[in-house]
C-alpha cells in the first residue's frame, strides 16, 4: 500500500533522508563556474497491472520503482547520471558525473533553495492511489466487461481486457533554488475483442482513464462504454471492405482523430527540433501553415486529462500555449534548455519518461479548437471519400514533414452518405501541407478517451489529442482498392 | 556488479515458508553509458546504474508477478507480502506454472555475449568514435548541411535467474552501438536518415567512416522525392525493410499471439506460407549475437529453431505458457524483463540468404518500387492487413530512378509472403530479427 501523499517533499525526506540541506548540497556539487543550470529529480512510483483473458485472469502484477537523476547543463551540453539508488553517495557520485560535461575543476557553486513550493495547479487531486483500490474490485470489473462483450454477440470469440495504474511522486530541485513537487496519479481500462465469422477474423478495441479516481471508470457506466466500443468495432469490421487507395477528400471524426495534428504539426512545433533546424516547420512563426479555419492548442492544464501535469518535469508550470492561430504558426514547444538558447520562455513541455531520461519538449493535451460547421453537414459535403473516426497508432518524420496513421474504424463516403465500413486504411500527408487542405471544421470539439501513449527518441510518455469533427481535402489514402 | 545469490534463496525460502507451492526469481543488473556528439561538440553524456529484481510466486495454479527497484530489506519484505497477497486473490489458470524441471538448462555455455574491455574504454574514445561517425557524415557531400549527431551508446547487463526447483543461472551480456545521423538539403527541402553498428563486442562494430558515409548516403539519396500515381507494382524491400516484415511474420508466430487467436497464421502449422526458396530460423546460440543468450527467460536452453522450412511453416515460438496453451513445447523463447512475467520473443530471427545479388532483384523489375523507409502501425497481425507509409527509389527498367515519399504500399501479409519472387544473397546478421533483400511480386501503391 502507498497510501495517498500530500507533499511529495515529505515522502522523499522521511524515506531517503532528501532534506533541503541534502538537496543543496547535491546541487552545489552538480554546479561550477562553466554550468549553467543543474536539477536533480527524484522518483517513486507504485504501479499495478491486472489483465483478463477468457474470462480467467492472465497476469497480475506490481511493481515499485525508484530512483534520480542529477543533470547539469552548460550551453547546449547536458551531463546526466541516473541510479535507482537514492543515497547521499549515489548523489554525490551522480553530481561529479554530469558537471563533467563542461569542468574538471573542483571548485563547486552555491544553490540557495527558497523552500519547497506548491505547484501552481492542482488538477489531479485522488483519495485512493490507483494501486490501493483492492484487487477484488479491479477483477470484478473486468470480469464484468468480459460478460458484456460475449454478450453483445455470439460472433465475440475472444475477449482480453486490462487494468493499469501508477501513482508516482517526483521531486524535482534546481539551481535557481527551486525546490517544488508533484503526485501524478494514472490509470487506464482497455478492452480489445475478436469477432469471427466462417474464417474471417476481425479485432476492435477501446479504453480511456486519466487522471483520476478508480471510480471514475464507473461513473455513468463508463467501463461499459468502453466495452461496447470494443464489441461493436469488431463485429462493423466483420462486414468491412477492403479501403481504397488514392487521393480523396476525408472527413475525420471528433476526438482520436487529433492523432492527425499530433504527427501532422505537433512533434514540428517542438523546442529542440526547431532550435536544430531539423523540423519542416523550422523558422516558419508567423506563416500561414494551416487554414484559416484552424486554431490549436497545447494545453497540460485541463483537469484530470492523461496528457495534464501541475507542473513539467523541470518544475515549469504547464501552460495553455496556442501553436497554430487561424492557421498562422506563433510558437514552439519549450523545455527550459532549448527556450534558453532560442531565447524564448519555457512552456511548461519539458517531459521526460522517468528519472532514467533527460527531458525534452513534449506535447501534453493537443487539439483544434472548434468551428462552426454541424458534423453531418461535413459529411453531406463530400461526393466521394472517406470518413475516418478511430485510429491505431501514427507516425511522422519531422524532417520532411511526412507523416502517416491507421484508421480502424472508417467508412466510405458516397455522396454524401456513410456507405461500406472499410479496413486497413493508412492516410498518409505532408505535415507543412496538410492542414492547409482543411476546408471545414465542425462545432464539436471533443477530447480523446485517454489512451494516448507518444514515443520521442525511446522515450514514451502519456498525452492526449482532442479534434472536432474535420474536412480535409485531397488527402492520400493508401488502401488497396 | 555483484549479485548475491543468497538474497534470491532467502526469498524463495521465505515464499515457501508463507505457502507459495513455487516460485522464480529474476535478477538484472545494468550499467550503460551514452554520448552524444553534434557538430564535433559533446552535446550529451549519460550514466547510469539500474538494477530490478522480480518475483513471481504460485500458490498451486494461482499466481502473480511483481518487481522493484528497492533493495532494502524493509521493501524485499513488502514485496513478499504483495506477491503472496495478490497470487491468492487470482483465479487458478490450469497451465500456469514453472517449466517442468528436467527441461531447465544443466550446462550454461559460453556464448562470448560480454565484452570485458568496454567498461574499460576511456570516455575520450568513446567520444572520438562518435566525433568520427558524425564528422564522416558531414565531410561526404557537401548537401550534408546538418546534423542530428553522432551517438555512441554501450551497455553491461548482468542476469540472474533462478527457481524454486533449484536451478539457479547467470550470464552476462554487453552491447554497444555507434550511429550517425545526417540531414541533407538542396533547393527540394530537408531530408533526415541515419545508419548504425550494433555488436556484442567492441572491435566487432563497424568503423566510424562507414557508418557515417552510409548515413550520408541515405540521406542524400532522398533529396527531391516525389509522390508517384496509384498503381499496382512489384515491390523490392531493401534488407532493413525486409527485416521489419520479417518482424511482423515473427510477431504472428509467437505463441502468445497465436493462443490469443491474435494471428492470421492460426493453425498453420505443416501449411505452405511461401514460396520454396524462403527458410526462416531462430537460433539463441550463435555466439557473439546480438540476440544470442544462454538460457530463456525460464532457465529453458535457448536452441535452434526452423520456423520455417522451403516455404513451409514447421514450428511456433512458444514459451512454457504459450506451448501449454496450445498443447505444444516451449521453444525456449521466453522472455522476461524482471518486472514483467515471461512473454515470448525471438532470439536471433533470419530469413536464410538466397541465390540473387540485390543489383539483380532490381534489375528483374520494369516497373515498381524499392522501398529503404517505412512508418506508420498499419500492420493487423490478425487479419494480415498491411498499409504503411512508404519512402525509396522508383525502379524504371531495371534501374533505380528518382526518390519517392508520401506514398503507401498496401496488400495482406498472407499474400505478401506467398509472393516472394525473389531472396537476395546479402543477409546481414548484425540485426536481431534480419532478411536479405527481398521481392515481393505486387502490392498496391497509394500515391497520387
Amino acid at each position: 500500500m502507498i497510501h495517498a501523499v500530500a507533499r511529495p517533499a515529505d515522502f522523499f525526506d522521511d524515506k531517503y533522508g532528501m532534506n533541503t540541506p541534502r538537496l543543496q548540497r547535491v546541487l552545489d556539487q552538480a554546479l561550477s563556474p562553466q554550468i549553467d543550470h543543474a536539477d536533480v529529480y527524484f522518483q517513486y512510483d507504485v504501479s499495478d497491472s491486472v489483465s483478463l483473458e477468457e474470462g480467467e485472469v492472465k497476469q497480475a502484477s506490481k511493481h515499485v520503482s525508484q530512483g534520480v537523476g542529477v543533470r547539469a547543463i552548460a550551453g547546449e551540453k547536458s551531463g546526466y547520471a541516473f541510479s535507482d539508488e537514492i543515497t547521499v553517495p549515489t548523489l554525490d557520485i551522480a553530481a561529479g558525473t554530469a558537471r563533467q560535461i563542461a569542468s574538471t575543476g573542483t571548485e563547486t557553486g552555491r544553490v540557495a533553495i527558497q523552500g519547497v513550493q506548491t505547484p501552481a495547479h492542482n488538477l489531479y487531486p485522488v483519495e485512493t492511489p490507483g494501486p490501493d483500490v483492492p484487487m477484488a474490485r479491479k477483477l470484478d470489473l473486468l470480469q464484468s466487461i468480459d460478460r458484456f462483450c460475449r454478450a453483445y454477440n455470439p460472433r465475440i470469440t475472444k475477449v482480453q481486457t486490462s487494468f493499469g495504474s501508477t501513482y508516482q511522486l517526483v521531486l524535482i530541485a534546481t539551481s535557481d533554488g527551486l525546490v517544488v513537487g508533484d503526485v501524478r496519479p494514472l490509470l487506464r481500462l482497455n478492452v480489445s475483442c475478436i469477432a469471427e465469422e466462417h474464417g474471417n477474423r476481425q479485432s476492435g478495441s477501446s479504453g480511456g482513464g486519466g487522471r483520476v479516481e478508480y471510480d471514475y471508470l464507473l461513473e455513468d457506466d463508463r467501463y461499459l462504454e468502453f466495452a461496447r466500443e470494443a464489441a461493436r468495432r469488431a463485429i462493423l469490421n466483420l462486414g468491412a471492405i477492403d479501403a481504397p487507395a488514392g487521393s480523396m477528400d476525408v472527413v475525420l471524426g471528433s476526438g482520436w482523430p487529433g492523432i492527425l495534428l499530433h504527427e501532422a504539426i505537433g512533434h514540428g512545433l517542438e523546442g529542440d527540433f526547431n532550435r536544430k533546424g531539423l523540423s519542416a516547420f523550422s523558422g516558419r512563426i508567423g506563416e500561414r501553415v494551416a487554414s484559416d479555419l484552424c486554431t490549436i492548442i497545447d494545453d497540460g492544464t485541463i483537469a484530470h486529462r492523461r496528457g495534464s501535469l501541475n507542473v513539467d518535469d523541470e518544475g515549469t508550470p504547464t501552460s495553455h500555449t496556442v501553436l497554430v492561430e487561424n492557421g498562422i504558426l506563433c510558437g514552439y514547444m519549450q523545455d527550459t534548455l532549448n527556450a534558453r538558447l532560442m531565447g524564448v520562455a519555457p512552456t511548461g513541455n519539458g517531459r521526460r519518461q522517468s528519472y532514467a531520461h533527460l527531458p525534452m519538449p513534449r506535447m501534453t493535451n493537443t487539439f483544434m479548437l472548434g468551428g462552426e460547421s454541424e458534423p453531418e453537414e461535413i459529411i453531406a459535403s463530400i461526393d466521394s471519400g472517406l470518413y475516418a473516426v478511430s485510429f491505431g497508432g501514427g507516425q511522422v518524420d519531422i524532417t520532411n514533414g511526412k507523416f502517416v496513421f491507421s484508421a480502424n474504424e472508417a467508412y466510405l463516403i458516397e455522396n454524401g452518405k456513410l456507405t461500406h465500413p472499410v479496413k486497413g486504411a493508412s492516410l498518409i500527408g505532408n505535415g507543412p501541407d496538410a492542414l492547409t487542405r482543411v476546408a471545414m471544421v465542425g462545432n464539436d470539439l471533443e477530447l480523446d478517451t485517454g489512451v494516448g501513449t507518444c514515443g520521442k527518441n525511446g522515450q514514451s510518455v502519456p498525452v492526449g489529442v482532442g479534434l472536432p469533427t474535420i474536412r480535409v481535402n485531397d488527402m492520400t489514402v493508401g488502401g488497396t482498392q | 556488479m555483484a549479485i548475491d545469490p543468497n538474497l534470491v534463496h532467502d526469498l524463495l525460502q521465505q515464499a515457501a515458508q508463507r505457502g507459495a507451492t513455487a516460485g522464480d526469481v529474476l535478477l538484472v543488473d545494468n550499467t550503460s553509458f551514452e554520448v552524444e556528439v553534434r557538430f564535433g561538440d559533446v552535446d550529451k553524456v549519460q550514466n547510469a546504474h539500474r538494477k530490478r529484481l522480480g518475483l513471481r510466486l504460485f500458490f498451486g495454479q494461482r499466481s502473480a508477478t511483481t518487481s522493484t527497484s528497492d533493495f532494502t530489506e524493509a521493501s524485499l519484505r513488502q514485496l513478499l507480502d504483495d506477491t503472496c497477497a495478490l497470487a491468492q486473490a487470482m483465479a487458478a489458470d490450469p497451465v500456469a506454472g514453472l517449466p517442468e524441471p528436467d527441461d531447465t538448462i544443466t550446462d550454461i555455455p559460453d556464448l562470448q555475449l560480454w565484452d570485458a574491455s568496454l567498461a574499460h574504454t576511456p570516455v575520450e574514445d568513446r567520444t572520438e568514435m562518435a566525433r568520427a561517425a558524425e564528422q564522416a557524415a558531414l565531410a561526404y557531400d557537401e548537401r550534408i548541411t546538418n546534423s542530428e549527431g553522432g551517438e555512441y551508446s554501450s551497455s553491461e547487463s548482468s542476469v540472474l535467474y533462478a527457481n524454486s526447483h533449484g536451478f539457479l543461472g547467470q550470464y552476462r551480456t554487453s552491447s554497444v552501438q555507434l550511429a550517425a545521423v545526417p540531414i541533407a538539403s538542396d533547393e527540394s527541402g530537408m531530408q533526415r536518415d541515419y545508419w548504425y553498428s550494433a555488436a556484442r563486442q567492441l572491435d566487432r562494430l563497424d568503423s566510424p567512416a562507414a557508418i557515417g558515409e552510409e548515413a550520408a548516403r541515405r540521406a542524400l539519396r532522398r533529396l527531391g522525392a516525389r509522390q508517384v500515381p496509384t498503381q499496382n507494382v512489384p515491390v523490392v524491400f531493401a534488407p532493413t525493410m525486409a527485416g521489419g516484415l520479417l518482424g511482423n511474420l515473427c510477431s504472428a508466430i509467437s505463441g502468445s499471439a497465436l493462443y490469443r487467436g491474435a494471428s492470421f497464421l492460426v493453425d498453420h502449422l505443416g501449411e505452405r506460407i511461401a514460396p520454396d526458396q524462403v527458410t526462416v530460423i531462430d537460433d539463441g546460440t550463435l555466439p557473439m549475437a546480438i540476440g544470442s543468450k544462454p538460457f530463456d527467460g525460464e532457465g529453458l536452453p535457448t536452441r535452434r529453431t526452423m520456423v520455417v522450412e522451403h516455404g513451409v511453416l514447421r514450428s511456433y515460438l512458444l514459451d512454457t505458457y504459450s506451448a501449454r496453451k496450445l498443447g505444444m513445447q516451449s521453444t525456449g523463447n521466453a522472455a522476461r524483463g524482471a518486472g514483467d512475467p515471461p512473454g515470448v520473443s525471438p532470439t536471433n530471427f533470419y530469413l536464410e540468404p538466397g541465390p540473387h545479388t540485390p543489383e539483380e532483384i532490381i534489375a528483374s523489375v520494369p516497373n515498381g518500387l524499392y522501398v529503404t523507409g517505412l512508418i506508420g502501425f498499419g500492420v493487423n497481425l490478425i487479419t494480415g492487413d498491411y498499409s504503411r507509409g512508404a519512402s525509396g527509389l522508383w525502379i524504371e527498367n531495371g534501374e533505380l530512378t528518382y526518390p519517392v515519399e508520401e506514398i503507401t504500399i498496401a496488400g495482406n501479409l498472407r499474400s505478401m509472403l506467398a509472393d516472394i519472387e525473389m531472396v537476395g544473397n546479402d543477409l546481414d546478421m548484425s540485426r536481431k530479427i534480419a532478411a536479405p533483400t527481398l521481392k515481393i511480386g505486387r502490392m498496391t501503391i497509394a500515391g497520387t
